[in-house]
């Protein structure tokens, strides 16, 4: 393989990630009680890339997703087989709330802490997780904020609660709040879908700000938004992948007649 | 024959708002007149003597001369150290097996029994639990059975299942997003419930300890058999007989003598005031955290 033109860029910490793969999903099933949502799934995650996960309705998107930081076993009944490789350690023998702080997590609805003020929402994550200096938390969020691209707007009015904050800059705070506890894999999971046509278009442009220091994956059901921020895209039906590959390439040119049929509007 | 039917359907309808209307009158006559009756009698004691002097020797004014008035400091006193230290036993215990029914509940068959407990326990009879600590406390050790200790315990029997119950609906009005919010940012489950979850809920808690107070204000049955009947002046420590505001409205009402009778029903009129201002406040508080879950 060859060099990228900014390999000089890259620091050490992530020079090997950089040409690899991030995580690595090998015959991932998950179950709710008796119930397989997901079957036998093994894709890859490169490292510093965006990856979408689309499909229609109750595909299981969202169970994939919850499976990479270990949320979906916090559901009563739910279990996992298979695993999960972050930088080749299995993600199932690691401790949880660990995992959880490598790989950040975007919901579909903002879910700011509503009792808490912008500034210790996006503090949250390190207040909660250790004795950090009001320096140190100060730049945190400043960084956080930044990278979000919330911090102008909200610059004046961070201690004011996070709940008077517009739908769409609540998402860009969720995401602030997740970039916070510095994790090396962002999840969103339809991170767009309950915003409007110019906060969704925010999103997306951070999104793409956001790949070039974390590695990105995105569920959605929205095929545009997938084809405009992904590199590679993953199509799920019944609970299995379907087709995985470079976006392009999914697009323009599927091998799976279900991925045609769903990416031409056939059904989903 | 249309419009007959549409007319005594309005009038159907305006019988019965008036009907529902006339409910409400109903319920609200014996609050009045409570209020009213304890106001008019005990009204005439509430002053400056009443909150600060012991209970005075029982007397009649026409006989004696000089028949004191007094106060009840005394069960004041000992309604405040009771409330103290039941809550002090009955909160942690409550909001404990709060936490763990909602928190840690789905996995666990444990967690549904604490809602069935609770729902029992509070429909024991107060006297029953009266009862219940007397024989404990006779068999820990008889010289402190007729104590404040023993009584704040069977107040806190009373408590518990109130502060358990209105904890969990508290903690459940909690947004399951909220739980999720947390955990995905690698903070742990404990951290999650009592510092992010149960800080949210913080409000609906505080409303379920005011009105666990407010019931156990007003208890007397259980005292008669644990406080002892001395409301020796001035009390004298936890584990020696103690005093209660109902114990002592029963005292006074049931005694021949004038100022004792005044006495109790300044004590009736306190209570209700206090009960008042619990269930208010509790109500108050409430209000606040449907705001704060709106997101005001």
């Amino acid at each position: 393989m060859a060099l990228p033109e900014d390999a000089a860029k890259v620091d050490d910490r992530n020079l090997n990630a950089y040409y690899g793969e991030k995580m690595q999903v090998q015959n991932l099933s998950a179950f709710y009680g008796e119930n397989r949502a997901i079957q036998d799934i093994n894709m890859q995650i490169s490292d510093r890339k965006v990856t979408a996960i689309i499909g229609p309705s109750g595909c299981g998107k969202s169970t994939l997703i919850r499976c990479l930081n270990r949320l979906h076993e916090t559901a009563p009944k739910a279990r996992v087989e298979g695993s999960v490789l972050l930088d080749g350690e299995d993600l199932y023998k690691l401790d949880a709330t660990a995992v959880r702080r490598r790989v950040g997590m975007v919901f579909q609805k903002p879910n700011p802490f509503a009792t808490m003020s912008i500034y210790n929402n996006v503090s949250a994550p390190l207040r909660f997780n250790g004795r950090p200096s009001r320096d140190e938390l100060d730049a945190a969020v400043l960084r956080a904020l930044k990278q979000a691209a919330l911090w102008d707007e909200v610059k004046d009015r961070i201690d004011s609660a996070a709940t008077g904050l517009s739908g769409g800059q609540q998402q860009r705070l969720c995401i602030a709040r997740a970039l916070a506890a510095n994790p090396e894999v962002l999840l969103m999971d339809e991170p767009c879908s309950a915003l409007d046509p110019i906060a969704t278009a925010k999103i997306e442009e951070l999104i793409g700000q956001l790949k070039k220091d974390y590695t990105v994956v995105i569920v959605t059901h929205n095929m545009q938004q997938a084809a405009r921020v992904a590199d590679n895209t993953a199509f799920m039906y019944l609970g299995k992948l379907v087709e995985f590959g470079p976006t392009e390439e999914l697009f323009e040119r599927p091998k799976e007649h279900l991925t045609e049929s769903y990416i031409t509007g056939r059904f989903g | 024959m249309n419009f007959d039917r549409a007319a005594r359907r309005k009038y159907f309808s305006h019988g019965m708002t008036v009907l529902t209307g006339l409910s409400i009158v109903v319920i609200m006559i014996p609050l009045i007149a409570i209020i009213y009756e304890a106001a008019s009698i005990g009204g005439s004691v509430i002053n400056v003597a009443f909150f600060t002097q012991g209970i005075p020797y029982p007397c009649n004014s026409p006989p004696a001369a000089s028949c004191q008035q007094g106060g009840v400091i005394v069960p004041i006193e000992g309604t405040l150290s009771l409330l103290g230290l039941a809550s002090l036993f009955s909160v942690p215990v409550g909001v404990g097996a709060a936490i763990f029914a909602v928190e840690y509940g789905g996995e666990r068959a444990s967690a549904r029994v604490i809602g069935i407990v609770a729902d029992v326990l509070s429909g024991v009879p107060s006297i029953v639990a009266g009862a219940f600590v007397y024989i404990v406390m006779l068999a820990y050790d008889p010289s402190i059975v007729f104590s404040t200790l023993s009584g704040s315990l069977a107040l806190s029997v009373l408590m518990v299942p109130i502060v358990t119950r209105t904890c969990e609906e508290a903690l459940r009005t909690v947004p399951h997003s909220v739980r999720e919010a947390a955990l995905a940012l690698g903070i742990s489950r404990w951290k999650t419930s009592v510092r992010i979850v149960f800080v949210a809920a913080l409000p609906g808690v505080v409303t379920g300890v005011l009105l666990s107070i407010a019931r156990a204000a007003g208890e007397a049955a259980p005292l008669l058999l644990v406080l002892g009947d001395g409301c020796p002046h001035p009390l004298q420590g936890i584990t020696n007989e103690g005093c209660a505001l109902p114990l002592w409205i029963f005292y006074g009402a049931t005694n021949p003598y004038h100022n004792w009778y005044l006495l109790a029903w300044g004590c009736a009129l306190l209570l209700l005031l206090i009960i008042l201002i619990l269930s208010i406040s509790s109500r108050l508080v409430l209000e606040r955290l449907a705001r704060r879950m709106r997101g005001g």
